[in-house]
Parts: C-alpha cells; sequence; structure tokens
C-alpha cells in the first residue's frame, strides 16, 4: 500500500492517516468506539447517526468526536 | 406525602441535582450520585481521546437509561461553542433536556448574561428544553424566563466557590415571580447552604463541588441529599415568626 491509497484527516485536532474511501462506520471501528456513545461532526457539521456509513471521509476532512465525560 | 418535581413536564423525586466533575474515579463519581438519592446528574460534551482506547468512559459507570443525563456547557465562552456542544449532545442520545451556561469571565466564571439570553432562544427555537444558569439578577433572570427557559438556575456564589448564599434576597426575588422552577445552581460549599436554599423556597438545588471536593464525598453526599428533604420540608411546613424577645416554652401557671 502506498500514500496514494490513503487520506489524511484532522481528528479531534490531530493529523490522521485512513484509507481512502473510509466511511464513518469504520473509521469507529477502528477506533473501537461504540457509536451510541459519541457524537460526530465532520467540517464543523454534526451528521446523524444513520448516514454513519454512507458518510466517504476525504483528505483534510475535520472530524470531531466527542462523548460524554463528567462535567458541573 | 408526595412532592414531586417537574421540569419540562417530566417528574422527579429528588431535589437534589449533581454534577459529575472532579471527582478521583468514575467509582467514586457512581458512589457519590447513589448515596445523593439524585435523579439528574449534569454531564460535559468533550473529545474522545483516541490514542487511550481503553479509557473508562462515565456512561459504563452512570447508565442514561436509569438516570437523568442533563448535558451541560461548561466552559464555553461564547453563544455559538454553547449551541455546538448541546446540538452534539442531543445527537448523541437525543437529550432535549439541557442546561445552558455561557461564561463571561476566567477568573469569576460569571454567566455572559447577554450571550445566555441569546442562546436560550436559540435552543427553544430549536426544541430542546432549556435549564438556564444565570446571575442572581431578578430582571436578567426574567428574561430568561420570557426567552422560554424551562428552569432557571441562578448562582448562589462563583461555580466552585463554596461561598453559600451570597444574596438571599435576590434568590427569593427570583423564586417568588418566576412561574418556571428555579434551581440554586454553583457556590453551594456545605449541607446548611443546600438547606438555606430549598428554605427560600427554591426548587432544587444543582451542587458538584461541594460534595467532589469533601474528604469523604459520599458522605457528603448523602448529607447534601437530607439538606436539600430538609430545607424543602421546612419550607413547606411555614416557620415561626421571628420575634426580638424571648418566649417561654413552659407555661407560666402553677409554678412551684
Amino acid at each position: 500500500m502506498n500514500n496514494l491509497n490513503m487520506a489524511k484527516i484532522q481528528l479531534n485536532g490531530d493529523s490522521y492517516e485512513i484509507i481512502k474511501g473510509t466511511n464513518l462506520n469504520e473509521l469507529l471501528g477502528k477506533l473501537k468506539i461504540q457509536k451510541n456513545k459519541v457524537a460526530i461532526e465532520v467540517n464543523g457539521e454534526i451528521v446523524e447517526k444513520n448516514k454513519y456509513p454512507n458518510l466517504i471521509l476525504n483528505d483534510r476532512d475535520k472530524v470531531e468526536i466527542v462523548q460524554f465525560i463528567g462535567g458541573g | 406525602m408526595e412532592d414531586i418535581f417537574t421540569i419540562a413536564n417530566k417528574n422527579f423525586n429528588s431535589r437534589l441535582i449533581v454534577g459529575t466533575g472532579k471527582y478521583k474515579s468514575f467509582e467514586e463519581t457512581a458512589n457519590a450520585v447513589k448515596a445523593s438519592g439524585a435523579d439528574i446528574v449534569t454531564v460535559a460534551v468533550r473529545r474522545v481521546n483516541i490514542l487511550d482506547k481503553n479509557q473508562p468512559v462515565l456512561m459504563d459507570y452512570l447508565d442514561p437509561k436509569f438516570i437523568t443525563y442533563l448535558p451541560n456547557t461548561a466552559g464555553c465562552f461564547t453563544s455559538e461553542d454553547a449551541l455546538r456542544t448541546l446540538r452534539l449532545a442531543r445527537e448523541m442520545g437525543g437529550w432535549r433536556l439541557v442546561k445552558l451556561e455561557v461564561l463571561g469571565d476566567k477568573k469569576t466564571l460569571y454567566p455572559n448574561m447577554i450571550e445566555t439570553i441569546k442562546s436560550t432562544k436559540i435552543l427553544v427555537k430549536e426544541g430542546f428544553e432549556v435549564m438556564v444558569y444565570c446571575t442572581d439578577d431578578p430582571i436578567l433572570s426574567k428574561k430568561i424566563e420570557d426567552a422560554g427557559a424551562c428552569a432557571i438556575m441562578p448562582l448562589a456564589a462563583p461555580i466552585g466557590s463554596g461561598l453559600g448564599i451570597q444574596n438571599k434576597i435576590n434568590i427569593k426575588l427570583i423564586k417568588e415571580q418566576s412561574s418556571v422552577p428555579v434551581i440554586v445552581d454553583a457556590g453551594v460549599g456545605t449541607a446548611s447552604d443546600a438547606t438555606i436554599a430549598m428554605e427560600l423556597g427554591c426548587d432544587a438545588v444543582l451542587i458538584n463541588t461541594a460534595i467532589a471536593e469533601a474528604q469523604n464525598p459520599i458522605l457528603m453526599a448523602e448529607s447534601m441529599k437530607h439538606a436539600v428533604i430538609a430545607g424543602r420540608k421546612a419550607f413547606k411546613a411555614k416557620r415561626m415568626k421571628k420575634r426580638r424577645y424571648g418566649s417561654a416554652s413552659s407555661p407560666d401557671e402553677n409554678l412551684i
């Protein structure tokens, strides 16, 4: 596999490499994150959970994955 | 006698809402929440730690099926950030009941009321049920109610200060004029502060730091539970009138 098959996204503020054509479901699988415990924004837009399989990530996409943590 | 607490048409038994920040571990958080008897917990929205995949998550310790998660916007200093946070929270699990706080100053953590009122209006329009953290100003809290808030949450003192209720008169004024629940949020330091809030007629109290930073958080959580119940009962019982001089409790007749 060479670099032509890879795409570089910004994931939670850091640079992250994925295989081209990766969708959001596959990204979560790779990260071992359960989708019912998070919410995702791609390029500033919230993505509904049922759209994860159809959302293919592109080079330079900005992805934010958030969860609930302790807070007052 | 039942004394149900209702926010946005949802009924709750406990009038104590607890925050889940600042604990040493999720286990301690869960134990403190249990000891407090709270039905509602506030939670924050933050980035997932991508590098450490085995980190425990709050939901594994506090199941949102059994306890109401109240997503907050702690740490947001602009309307945009607060709105973004709550929209993400809603996407996470369909939460419509949320707590809005838009801070105005890093040192005092005082709310920016202009941004807060603006954000409330937008969130209400988007279908959120918004509980709003605010200053203890009766005029501004009325504006928040007019903007469509489902609960008004005036501060007793700055967040995390533990200074107790600094302006009882204002809290009482706010309670008297409001037709939605008034919840004292921020500034409670110990059990008596929570009792005073409830004696003033407030509908509930939100506490985080006073429990989490106590030397024994679990015991303090239990103490707060009783303090809120005691204050609520005292309020409903309607206290005696104050006198300036002594009034003997034993009869004066038939003294030996």
